[in-house]
């Protein structure tokens, strides 16, 4: 009686029509609040992930260079990563007021517990034999780590860019409780406010696609700063599978923050 | 340190102790709104960790989906729930468990399949079944891993419990927003250091427990497969 395929286009038809209303919505503000608000969503997560980058090389290189050192590093980061971001940002309120470092700065300070461990296991499992290459050859202590090691731990350093990337960019969202979310503006104040779903799907999807659109810059980024890798071809033996895998355990390993 | 002075005596107010909007109570309400997330983010994905990890299948399916899971803001879960059911526990509960599949996910089946092939082998030949080989190797073998995404998820699910005062129900989230409506400095500053406390009070269970559930001669290695 009932065509199956019918129901289930009755089912998908107010699905369809919020996505047409979503997407109308959103092209049609695009100038006011949607594209200010993206930008300010950029700005906010590459700024943290970046400075925490920045912050991680040095405290892995250190973690490498002396053992002891890592196990305070790997506590300190990991109690970090415990501070709820929420409680962050409102304990930073009183400091940076409604500047971009109120988020930045939580922020930063989360992809820590993610890039610290994978700098280091980048760094640890550079082959003894091309460190004494290196050596060999003359190179200072200094151009080795520049030159040598730190390229040849690039891979598993961007395994843990992305995923701090991905986690830092839904995380931001959270910062729009303080004023200053990026697309969790477009969500909170131009959806929960007004009750109004338009802005919430625009939202959600922005910041997913821009989730997934840095993921593949840093699987661009990484082809292009390792040649070696991809000129010997993307290793038939589990290529594909042995990304997946070293990202997944790159991501388990830093006990992934997610959302929030 | 004025500040710090401030949060003390707001602690020790007898009146933020009593009644329904006390510490104890939003304290209580914030563990059961994290405990029933937790729980049923559990309840769906361990299962389809093991299974997947266990038989190989649909692995890449079920990581991709957790990594997309991953990227969707939390904030923004919350809404679009809250505007299709109204304000309440579900959409919390939504939102959390959205937040806690992923890590749960991705480290249960990572524990599995990173489970030397050479001993599930060994295990067939001493004659055990595909169930057995999970139930008596495989998990325990990849206890540690499933440990640790479940801390993962526990740390993140508390921290984010406390968005659910934004729609209208209890928890320690409560005291920062309203907190922050009143402008009570120290009662914001409050509110976040009991759930900083929680979320470490987390932290250190795991530690228990993982104590208590992995094997003995897998509680020296640290909890990742790490080479």
């Amino acid at each position: 009686m009932a065509d199956p395929a019918h129901e289930v286009w009755a089912a998908a038809a107010p699905l369809w029509g919020w996505a047409v209303e979503s997407a109308r919505w959103g092209w049609q503000n695009l100038d006011d609040p949607v594209g200010p608000l993206l930008a300010e969503h950029v700005l906010l997560s590459y700024a943290s992930v970046l400075i925490g980058l920045v912050l991680a090389v040095p405290l892995g290189v250190l973690s490498v260079r002396y053992r002891v050192v890592y196990p305070p590093v790997l506590s300190g980061v990991n109690a970090l990563y415990a501070i709820p971001s929420l409680a962050l940002f409102f304990l930073l309120l009183p400091y940076t007021a409604f500047s971009p470092w109120t988020a930045i700065i939580p922020l930063a300070l989360y992809t820590l517990a993610i890039l610290v461990p994978n700098v280091v296991d980048g760094l640890n499992q550079v082959p003894d034999h091309v460190r004494q290459a290196a050596a060999a050859m003359g190179f200072s202590p200094l151009r080795r780590l520049l030159q040598v090691e730190l390229p040849v731990a690039v891979p598993v350093i961007i395994a843990g860019l992305r995923v701090a990337a991905v986690a830092t960019i839904s995380m931001v969202s959270v910062a729009s409780l303080v004023g200053l979310g990026g697309l969790g503006g477009v969500i909170l104040t131009y959806g929960f406010a007004r009750n109004f779903a338009a802005p919430v799907v625009v939202g959600i999807t922005l910041s997913v696609a821009l989730a997934f659109a840095t993921d593949g810059l840093l699987v661009l980024a990484q082809r292009a700063l390792t040649p070696w890798a991809r000129d010997r071809g993307p290793a038939r033996r589990g290529g594909r599978g042995l990304a997946v895998r070293r990202r997944a355990t790159a991501a388990a390993r830093a006990g992934e923050k997610g959302a929030l | 340190m004025n500040v710090a002075a401030d949060v003390a005596s707001w602690f020790a107010q007898p009146e933020n102790w009593r009644g329904p909007g006390g510490i104890p109570v939003r304290f209580a309400e914030h563990v059961y709104y994290s405990l029933a997330a937790l729980a049923l983010a559990a309840a769906i994905a361990v299962p389809v960790g093991l299974l997947t990890g266990h038989t190989g299948r649909g692995g890449f399916l079920a990581i991709s989906l957790a990594n997309f899971a991953r990227a969707l803001p939390t904030i923004g879960v919350l809404t679009l729930v809250v505007l299709g059911m109204g304000l309440g526990l579900v959409p919390v509960l939504v939102a959390l468990v959205a937040l806690a599949v992923p890590p749960i996910l991705v480290n249960t089946y990572e524990g599995v399949r990173g489970v030397d092939p050479q001993v599930t082998d060994a295990a067939r030949g001493m004659g055990m079944r595909g169930r057995e080989v999970l139930a008596r190797l495989e998990v325990p073998l990849a206890m540690p891993l499933i440990l640790l995404g479940l801390r993962t998820a526990a740390v993140q699910v508390v921290s984010t419990a406390t968005i659910a005062a934004y729609v209208g129900i209890g928890g320690l989230g409560r005291f920062i927003v309203d907190g922050q409506s009143q402008q009570i400095i120290e009662q914001i500053l409050g509110g976040a250091l009991l759930v900083v406390l929680l979320a470490l009070a987390v932290t250190a269970l795991f530690a228990l427990l993982r104590r208590l559930v992995v094997a003995p001669g897998l509680r020296s290695r640290p909890a990742s497969p790490s080479s």
